[in-house]
C-alpha cells in the first residue's frame, strides 16, 4: 500500500499548476507531431528538448513524456485519414482503419483508436506503478558487472530481434559508440578523437546533435524523398452523436484492445522492440485468435483498437528499464534518457531513493497525461484533421529552423551545427541503404555511462573479462546478450539444414 | 544501389581505419592498476566498425542484402533534385547563421523554402517567414536567456534587449 500512497504523492505533484499547463501542451504538440507524417514522438522529443531548459527538470520530463503519450494517439490520426502512418507506431493502423475510412466510418475508426489508445495507456500504467518500484529496488545491488550486461543486452537485442541487416545494426551500434568517446576521457581527462584538432570535439559530441541531425535533419530530407508530395485525404465526419455512437460500437474491439494493452507493455520493455514491433505484433495476435481473420485488412474495429492499445501500451514500458535500470526501452526513451544527463540526474534504480517527488511525480504524469490526451484528442479531432492540410513544404522548412535552433541552443557552439548537419545528411544517405540509425542513437546515450563500467570492471579483475560470466547475476544476463546476438546465425544454420533435407526428401 | 551499397562500406571501411588509429594516440592496451588505457575503448569499437564493413562487403559479393540486389537507381533525378535544392538551402542557412545571424538566416532561409520551393503566395510566405524569428527570439533570447548570435545584424538588436532588460 505503500506504493499508492507515494503514487498519490505523485499525482499531487503532478497537479502543479505549471504541471498541468505543460501537460495540456504537451499531449496538443504530441497529437499535432504524431499526426503529422514524417514525424513521430522520437522526432518531437529530439527537436523539442531544448525548449525545456526554461522549466525545472521534472517538469521539463513531465512535459517530454506527454509529447510521448500525444504522439502514439495522434499516429492513427493520419493513418485513418490520409492512409498513411503519421508515426512508424502507427503502420499497423492503416490495415484496417483506412479501409473503415474509405467505407465512411472514418468517425469510427478515430473514436476507436482514442479509446483503445486510452485503455492500452491505462493497463500499462497500472502495471508500470506495479513492476517500477520492486524492479529498482533489486537494481539497486546492481555493481559495474552487472550494468554493463544490461548494456551489451540492450545492443543484443538489436542485433537479434530488430530485424534489419545484421552488420548494419551493428555498424549502426559501434558507431554511436565511437562517437560518444570523442572530446576527454572521462577516466584521465586526456583529450581523445580531436579530429584535425578543431577545439569544438574537446568537449563531446552531445547526443542531441545526432539525435536532432538524424531525427530532425535526415528524417524531413527522407521523408520528402520518399513521399514525393502525393498525399489525399478522405473527410471524416463527425458530430458529438456520432462520437458517443462510435464510443458503443467501438467496444466490439475489445478483445483487440485487451492483447494489445498486454502484449504492448511487454514489448515496450525490450531495448530494441518499443512500439513499432509492438504494436504490429498485437495486430498479427488479435488476427489469429478471432473467429473470422478473414474480416481484417478490410475494416475490422478490433484491428484498429489492438496496434492502438499496444502502441500506448509500449510507449509505457518502454518507460520501465529507462527509469529503473536506466537502460531505456525505445529511441525515444534513449533521449528522455539522455536529457535527465544533461539536467544533472543520474539516471538508474537510485533514483528511486534520491529523488522521490521526480520518479513519482512523472508516474504521477503518466495516469493524468493519458486522460488529457484522450480528451483533447476526441475533442479537437476535426482540428488535428484540419491541421493535416498545412502543406509539407511549409512544415518542412519550420522543421529545418528548429533543428537548427534546438542545435544550437543545446551546447551554444556553431561547430556542433554543423556536425548535425553532417549527421543528418549522413543519416539520410546511409537509411536509403538500409543501415538503422536507431541503434547509434541508443549508443551515443549509453556510451558515456557504458565505458566507465567496463574499465572499471576490467580494473576490478585486473583485466579478465570472465568476470561478467562469473558473477551471479551478470553472468545469465551475459549469456543471454551472447545468445541474442548468435541468434541470426542458428537460425541461418535452421534455414541451411532444412533446405537440405528438402532437397534430399 | 548495387555501386553504392559498396562504394559506402568502402568509405565507412577507411573510417573506421581511420577512428583505430586515431585511437592509438591514447594507450589502448592494459595498465597495470589503472585498467585499460583511454584508447582501448574507442579503437576496438572501431575494429567493430571495420568488420562490420567486411561482413556487408561479404553480404556485397554473395549478394545476400536487398540494396544488393537492387538496379534501381540510388538517388534518382528527383532524389538528387531534392538534396540538393534542400540539403543545399540548409547549409546555406547554417552559413548564413555566421553572417546575418540566426534571425536574419531563418528569415531569408524562410522565404526561400516556402516561396521557391513551395510555390505559396508571398502574403503567406511572409506571414510565416516574418512570425518565425520573432516567436524564436521571444523564446530563446528573451525568455530562455539563450543568446543566438546575430551576426552583422546585432546593431538592431540593441534597442530591443533595451526594451526588455
Amino acid at each position: 500500500m505503500e506504493i499508492l500512497g507515494l503514487l498519490m504523492d505523485g499525482v499531487f505533484i503532478a497537479l502543479d499548476p505549471l504541471n498541468i499547463l505543460l501537460m495540456l501542451i504537451g499531449v496538443a504538440l504530441g497529437l499535432f507531431i504524431g499526426a503529422m507524417p514524417g514525424l513521430g514522438s522520437v522526432n518531437g522529443v529530439a527537436i523539442l528538448l531544448p525548449a525545456t531548459f526554461l522549466v525545472p527538470p521534472a517538469s521539463a520530463m513531465i512535459f517530454l513524456a506527454a509529447i510521448y503519450y500525444g504522439a502514439m494517439y495522434g499516429g492513427a490520426i493520419s493513418s485513418i485519414t490520409l492512409g498513411i502512418p503519421g508515426a512508424s507506431t502507427a503502420v499497423a493502423t492503416t490495415f484496417d482503419g483506412r479501409p473503415l475510412a474509405l467505407k465512411g466510418r472514418a468517425d469510427l475508426a478515430l473514436v476507436t483508436a482514442a479509446v483503445a489508445s486510452f485503455v492500452g495507456g491505462s493497463v500499462a500504467n497500472v502495471l508500470f506503478t506495479a513492476f517500477a518500484p520492486p524492479l529498482a529496488s533489486v537494481a539497486l545491488d546492481f555493481g559495474d558487472p552487472e550494468i554493463f550486461a544490461l548494456m551489451l543486452l540492450a545492443f543484443a537485442t538489436f542485433v537479434g530481434l530488430g530485424g534489419d541487416d545484421i552488420p548494419k545494426t551493428l555498424f549502426s551500434i559501434f558507431f554511436g559508440l565511437v562517437m560518444a568517446s570523442v572530446g576527454l576521457d572521462i577516466m584521465t581527462g586526456e583529450p581523445r578523437l580531436i579530429f584535425g584538432d578543431i577545439t569544438g570535439f574537446m568537449h563531446g559530441i552531445n547526443f542531441l546533435v545526432l539525435a536532432i541531425g538524424i531525427y530532425g535533419i535526415g528524417e524531413m530530407l527522407w521523408t520528402i524523398d520518399s513521399t514525393r508530395g502525393n498525399l489525399t485525404m478522405t473527410e471524416a465526419v463527425l458530430s458529438i452523436k456520432r462520437i458517443l455512437a462510435a464510443c458503443r460500437e467501438s467496444i466490439k474491439g475489445w478483445k483487440g484492445t485487451a492483447i494489445g494493452s498486454f502484449l504492448g507493455f511487454f514489448v515496450g520493455i525490450l531495448p530494441a522492440a518499443g512500439a513499432t514491433p509492438g504494436s504490429l505484433m498485437a495486430y498479427g495476435v488479435t488476427k489469429m485468435v478471432s473467429k473470422n481473420p478473414k474480416e481484417f485488412g478490410k475494416g475490422h474495429v478490433g484491428g484498429v483498437a489492438a496496434p492502438e492499445a499496444a502502441n500506448n501500451s509500449a510507449s509505457t514500458g518502454a518507460m520501465l528499464p529507462m527509469l529503473t535500470l536506466g537502460i531505456p526501452g525505445s529511441p525515444t526513451t534513449a533521449i528522455l534518457l539522455g536529457g535527465m544527463v544533461i539536467w544533472g540526474l543520474q539516471p538508474g534504480p537510485l533514483l528511486f531513493q534520491t529523488q522521490t517527488e521526480f520518479v513519482w511525480g512523472l508516474i504521477g504524469s503518466f495516469y493524468i497525461s493519458n486522460l488529457f490526451a484522450l480528451i483533447v484528442n476526441l475533442a479537437f479531432i476535426p482540428l488535428f484533421i484540419w491541421m493535416l492540410r498545412m502543406p509539407f513544404t511549409v512544415l518542412a522548412p519550420m522543421i529545418f529552423v528548429l533543428s537548427v535552433v534546438g542545435g544550437y541552443a543545446a551546447t551554444q557552439d556553431m561547430h556542433d551545427v554543423w556536425l548535425m548537419l553532417i549527421f543528418g545528411v549522413g543519416a539520410y544517405l546511409l537509411r536509403k541503404l538500409d543501415y538503422p540509425v536507431a541503434p547509434a542513437v541508443l549508443a551515443i546515450v549509453l556510451g558515456p555511462i557504458a565505458e566507465p563500467k567496463l574499465r572499471q570492471s576490467l580494473l576490478f579483475s585486473s583485466g579478465d573479462p570472465m568476470i561478467f560470466l562469473e558473477r551471479p547475476i551478470s553472468g545469465p544476463i551475459t549469456v543471454i546478450a551472447i545468445i541474442l546476438i548468435l541468434l541470426p546465425l542458428f537460425k541461418l544454420i535452421r534455414d541451411k539444414l532444412k533446405g537440405k533435407k528438402a532437397a534430399a526428401g | 544501389m548495387r555501386r553504392a551499397e559498396i562504394i559506402t562500406a568502402g568509405l565507412m571501411a577507411l573510417l573506421s581505419i581511420y577512428l583505430m588509429y586515431k585511437s592509438t594516440e591514447l594507450d589502448i592496451g592494459y595498465i597495470k592498476g589503472e585498467g585499460p588505457g583511454g584508447g582501448f575503448w574507442p579503437f576496438w569499437l572501431a575494429a567493430g566498425m571495420l568488420l562490420s564493413c567486411v561482413w556487408i562487403a561479404i553480404n556485397w559479393v554473395l549478394k545476400k542484402s536487398p540494396p544488393s540486389q537492387s538496379d534501381e537507381k540510388y538517388l534518382d533525378s528527383y532524389g538528387l533534385r531534392m538534396l540538393l535544392l534542400v540539403g543545399g538551402g540548409v547549409t546555406a542557412f547554417i552559413a548564413m547563421c555566421h553572417i546575418l545571424g540566426f534571425y536574419g538566416a531563418i528569415l531569408v532561409f524562410l522565404i526561400y523554402y516556402i516561396r521557391f520551393l513551395g510555390r505559396h503566395s508571398w502574403p503567406a510566405t511572409l506571414a510565416i517567414s516574418i512570425t518565425t524569428p520573432v516567436v524564436t527570439f521571444l523564446f530563446f533570447d528573451i525568455a530562455m536567456r539563450i543568446v543566438l548570435p546575430k551576426g552583422y545584424l546585432e546593431p538592431l538588436f540593441l534597442p530591443l534587449y533595451d526594451f526588455f532588460f
